[in-house]
């Protein structure tokens, strides 16, 4: 696993703000530079990737199932939105809390076994949920859940209006990506990197294993549902694309892109990853080589990704 | 007793050869992933697309020179495996002395790129590879119309997979093999060449995939999407079984395809996501799988 290998002064982490406040000032403009639905759907990526990162990054747990989590808070939302006639910020919270709920079941089940094996159970738990959405009623099995309506959030912000959307898609963001940063850098991030780090010696210094890891993963969980609400409601669409194995796979790809266990690590390869499918979706399945090729020169040369060699060139963690 | 439970004998015999080639298929594969398991410690998540090309090399023999099926039951194994060990040495290899996550990523990455490659070529539709005309009709065995082709389909995986567990239970090779899987730096030390042996085991377990994927072409057709659906199933199989022992694996595949045939008589909504429901049962009753060692 990553390992960030800098000293850790007192300061060590002054950079991350001013890398922040980078980011949201970016984030800020673009939209005028460029098209906001791609931006929106690369911002939900990018928290779906965050979160994703908070247990194979800093917990040293591999899921290989998360898009059940993306999608099943987006059928909830979607739901939740178009036949319940929530308004959007309940919605996407409806889909989150499901989210947090499916986290902790497949969360007991699957930190029951370790390694490869944890990444196993929570793929084939993720086909199972893919058949689920298939079959059930509520899905709308092939079709998905379609023209979800976008409403007005809490009363005032007529999400139809396409700025009004890109900024609340930043701020969902944005709180989302401050909490995961909170929970690392506090004592309860450290316990899961000791965790990751050397897992006997963190039960054998006292700590229930279990329970740091199963708190990881119900907050990972909701905050991939909080992405996959979003999602659904930005693009008003809920989907089997989002359930399906192929989108684990793209997390996976994102984070390790961008690198593993760094902060804005999947960030970075969120954007980089999206942006690819836009722009070569013209070519088929050439996307999907591509993807497989980066995954093998990450895998063969490149394990620290993208900011990862970049902090370590620099470092500092980044 | 089969008009008090409301199905036709028929049916429920049909299921159940179903359930039992699925459950070939599913042995097949989750014995090739442990023997590599084994020695490699990396889960082989392109086990699917190597089973996919597999099926592709016998199309293709038969398309472009002509080969047949018989020649292909030995021909895709040997190119497959050949390309396997390929892999083995340019990539796996790399990956040993790191963590066995790395191991699945890269295999993933390999999946991807097979199976678009493939893609790209033939289309995501299934392309059609006729029975041998020696294996064509069937018998009616008065209660099932039973071809002959899946007869010999069943019979000829539990060959092969009764084969395997001899070679590496019971043959000297086998006990290299184990021995190197326990302690390798050991195994080298008494002069025997385990860079060398890892290579064959890799390029049997994918022989091990390409085998089936043969086998599997007149039964399903020949798609490049034939490989990722199943391999999930596998895991979910290796899970059950856990990856201890070789008896292990071959008994929970065929048991499984069984169990999911039934299902698909007794309860059809049911019958994609049982194994899974499986799977779930028996990690909160017994974590490390039905014939898993605990580590």
């Amino acid at each position: 696993m990553a390992r960030d290998t800098a000293p850790r002064a007192k300061n060590g982490y002054r950079h991350q703000y001013a890398i922040f406040a980078f980011m949201v000032a970016l984030f800020l403009v673009l939209p005028y530079v460029i098209y906001p639905v791609f931006l929106m759907q690369a911002l939900c990526f990018a928290l779906f990737a965050c979160a994703f990162n908070l247990l194979i990054g800093y917990t040293g747990l591999v899921s290989f199932g998360h898009a059940m989590f993306l999608g099943a808070a987006g059928y909830i939302s979607a739901h939740a939105a178009k036949v319940w006639g929530l308004p959007p910020e309940l919605a996407i919270l409806a889909g989150t809390a499901a989210s947090a709920a499916l986290g902790l079941v497949v969360g007991l089940l699957a930190i029951r076994r370790q390694g490869i094996y944890f990444a196993m159970i929570t793929l084939a738990l993720a086909q199972m949920i893919f058949f689920f959405s298939l079959q059930a009623k509520f899905t709308g099995g092939e079709d998905g859940i379609q023209s979800v309506p976008r409403g007005v959030m809490f009363g005032i912000l007529n999400l139809q209006d396409m700025m009004t959307m890109y900024f609340v898609v930043l701020a969902i963001f944005l709180a989302g990506f401050l909490l995961i940063c909170r929970v690392i850098h506090s004592p309860f991030g450290q316990v899961l990197k000791a965790i990751r780090e050397n897992e006997p010696r963190a039960i054998s210094l006292g700590y229930n294993v279990h329970q740091y890891k199963l708190i990881a993963f119900v907050l990972s969980a909701a905050l991939s549902g909080l992405a996959g609400g979003t999602k659904a409601i930005v693009f008003q669409l809920a989907s089997l694309t989002d359930v399906h194995w192929t989108m684990s796979g793209e997390v996976v790809l994102m984070t390790l892109l961008g690198g593993m266990g760094t902060l804005f690590g999947p960030v970075v390869g969120a954007f980089i990853v999206i942006a690819m499918q836009n722009y070569l979706a013209q070519l088929g399945s050439w996307v999907t080589i591509a993807q497989g090729v980066v995954f093998v020169i990450c895998v063969l040369a490149f394990r620290r990704g993208i900011v990862g060699e970049l902090g370590r060139f620099l470092k500092k963690p980044l | 007793m089969f008009e008090l439970l409301g199905i036709s004998p028929q049916a429920l015999f049909g299921q159940l050869l179903i359930g039992l080639i699925n459950g070939a298929f599913y042995a097949m594969l989750s014995l090739g992933l442990a023997v590599i398991f084994g020695l490699l410690n990396i889960i082989n998540f392109c086990h699917g697309a190597l089973y996919m090309m597999g099926a592709f090399v016998a199309y293709l023999a038969l398309q472009h020179l002509g080969l047949g099926y018989w020649p292909s039951l030995i021909v895709a194994p040997v190119v497959v495996g050949a390309f396997g060990m390929m892999l083995e040495r340019t990539m796996l290899r790399h990956l040993y002395k790191l963590d066995h996550i790395y191991g699945l990523l890269l295999t993933f990455g390999l999946a991807l790129v097979i199976e678009g490659v493939f893609r790209n070529e033939f289309g995501a539709s299934g392309l059609p590879y006729g029975i041998p005309p020696t294996l064509s009709g069937g018998q009616n065995l008065g209660f099932m119309f039973l071809p002959n082709y899946r007869a010999w389909v069943i019979v000829a995986s539990l060959g092969v997979c009764l084969a395997t567990w001899y070679v590496i239970e019971r043959t000297k090779l086998g006990a290299y093999l184990r021995a190197a899987t326990e302690n390798p730096t050991l195994v080298q030390a008494f002069g025997i060449n385990v860079p060398r042996m890892i290579t064959l085991t890799y390029g049997l377990g994918v022989a091990l995939a390409a085998l089936a994927g043969v086998l599997a072409a007149p039964i399903y057709q020949v798609s490049p999407l034939m490989g990722s659906n199943l391999i999930i199933v596998v895991f979910a199989v290796v899970v059950i079984g856990g990856m201890g022992s070789i008896l292990g694996s071959i008994v929970t595949g065929f048991t499984l395809g069984v169990v999911e045939g039934l299902t698909k008589v007794f309860y059809p909504e049911a019958s994609s996501t049982v194994i899974f429901i499986i799977m779930a049962i028996v990690l909160l009753i017994r974590p490390t799988g039905l014939f898993g060692r605990a580590h």
